[in-house]
């Protein structure tokens, strides 16, 4: 059951990979981001976030609001790299 | 919580670790690790992470050929149940003049000095354009390669020598921030957690990138040490396109695709850059590292940009790290790796467990040690950003 239930959708992590890092004994999410890439893809965590604290917390007897919360990185949704480029060689001139 | 070690490591990145195992396998008890944050959440999990054996220094020639062998048994020696995710298909510098190639090529020669079977190649513009099809040529001198150079992923290798360490032993604690070293006399006999909790012990390594140089006025050490803010931008995961890793010294900039497809591309602006500790990502970075990435591999313009960060770089005053024993007795360094620390982990592990332990280290790292500052010798590591 645990291994259909998709946690993060952009690097395909189910609820057992997170499960297992946490038996491992991780329970700060930073430190199952960082391992595990759950929510570094293009959707930048929009989804697992959230889902990803909700399971440390419980599984550490914490509140999500006593958890460190994961890095939230702009640009925050992808942008191309020519878009960046012109924008700023606007500026530029 | 026991409140006395036989060695309290400052720091839980990739040397605090390094160290740490390299300690305890040489049958160090009573070991314990601090971490003010997790592991590798300074500037080693920050790093782009790339291993190479061209250096222009001997020291580090040494120090690279030593860690590069590691990092190829790393996780079998270490028994890491994950991966350190090693790609080792190559490492190309592009040289954009003459100077820069002559000095590649005397990089190369040094290196083959030390070690005949080193592989470093100086390549044309097109062998260079092979390697990474469709480079922008305009301008490009030429290269210096490894085929057996690479990167690897800071966290994974952090974490196998955490895992590993902890296995012999060591205490490892995250979250526990050092206030203080206590110096009693001319020998260090504790620290002091932000917790107020103490810890006595006579042997204390700090390992703490430009942080240390708090713990070092502490003891009455001046360290000539300063944080220095370099970024990476992060593509969206690809398809494998690029199996190597690229640097430009001339431009500061250097990219790479990881193992899961996303590519990292990374720049320093250390003309402008303030020294301080701000380890926050810029929006002026995006088009900094857009502008010069694109200009060596123009094919990334149609890239997505999902992300970004920034870590810091521990500068020292000739880009060389500080290592080993200090006029205070029981007082140890390993820092100021100035961008290049991740790679020399490995080594620089086992000799500062060697050090520590009072024996002679299996490479000489006397020339890095902190007087040098002092008597005014350094030693200028040319190829580093």
């Amino acid at each position: 059951m645990e291994d259909n239930i998709i946690i993060c959708r952009c690097e395909d992590l189910t609820l057992a990979d997170i499960r297992n890092s946490i038996k491992k004994g991780f329970h700060n999410p930073q430190e199952i981001k960082r391992l595990t890439r759950c929510g570094m893809g293009p959707c930048q965590g929009s989804t697992c976030r959230e889902l990803l604290l909700k399971e440390v917390a419980v599984a550490s007897g914490k509140s999500i609001g006593e958890l460190e919360m994961t890095t939230f990185r702009p640009p925050t949704k992808p942008i191309k790299a020519k878009s960046i480029l012109m924008e700023g060689d606007q500026d530029e001139e | 919580m026991k409140n006395k070690a036989d060695a309290v490591i400052i720091g839980g990145g990739v040397h605090g670790c390094s160290i740490a195992y390299h300690m305890a396998k040489k049958g160090w008890k009573n070991i314990v690790l601090l971490e003010k944050g997790t592991l590798a959440c300074g500037a080693t999990g920050r790093s782009v992470a790339g291993i190479r054996h061209q250096f222009g220094t001997e020291i580090n020639i040494r120090l690279a050929k030593e860690s590069v062998k590691r990092m190829e048994r790393l996780e079998e020696e270490l028994e890491y149940d994950g991966s350190i995710e090693l790609m080792q298909k190559g490492y190309l510098m592009l040289a954009y003049s003459e100077e820069e190639l002559d000095l590649f090529t005397c990089n190369r020669d040094l290196q083959k000095q030390i070690d005949p079977k080193n592989l470093t190649e100086i390549l044309t513009p097109e062998q260079a354009a092979d390697l990474v099809p469709g480079l922008n040529l305009e301008g490009l001198s030429g290269a210096s390669f490894n085929r057996r150079d690479g990167h690897a992923s800071p966290f994974h290798v952090t974490q196998a020598y955490a895992d590993a360490a902890a296995r012999l032993g060591v205490d490892i604690r995250t979250g526990v921030e050092v206030e203080r070293v206590i110096k009693e006399g001319n020998r260090v006999t504790g620290v002091v957690t932000t917790g107020d909790e103490k810890i006595s012990t006579s042997v204390v390594i700090a390992a703490a990138g430009a942080h240390t140089k708090k713990f070092g006025d502490q003891v009455g050490l001046d360290i000539p040490v300063i944080p220095e803010r370099h970024q990476v931008a992060v593509t969206e995961p690809l398809e494998m396109i690029l199996g190597i890793m690229v640097i430009s010294f001339a431009h500061g900039a250097y990219f790479k695709q990881t193992p899961h497809g996303s590519l990292l591309l990374g720049v320093g602006d250390p003309e402008h850059e303030v020294k301080d500790f701000n380890e926050r990502s810029s929006w002026q970075f995006l088009y900094d590292v857009v502008k010069k990435t694109t200009f060596h591999w123009p094919a990334l313009r149609e890239a997505n940009i999902i992300r970004q960060w920034a870590g810091l770089y521990d500068m020292t005053p000739d880009s060389q790290g500080i290592v080993g024993k200090t006029e205070v007795e029981g007082f140890y360094l390993d820092l100021g790796w100035s961008g290049h620390g991740f790679q020399l982990a490995p080594a620089v592990g086992q000799i500062m467990a060697e050090v520590v332990s009072g024996e002679t280290p299996f490479i000489d790292i006397d020339c890095m040690c902190l007087e040098r500052f002092q008597r005014g010798e350094l030693i200028p590591e040319p190829a580093c950003v």
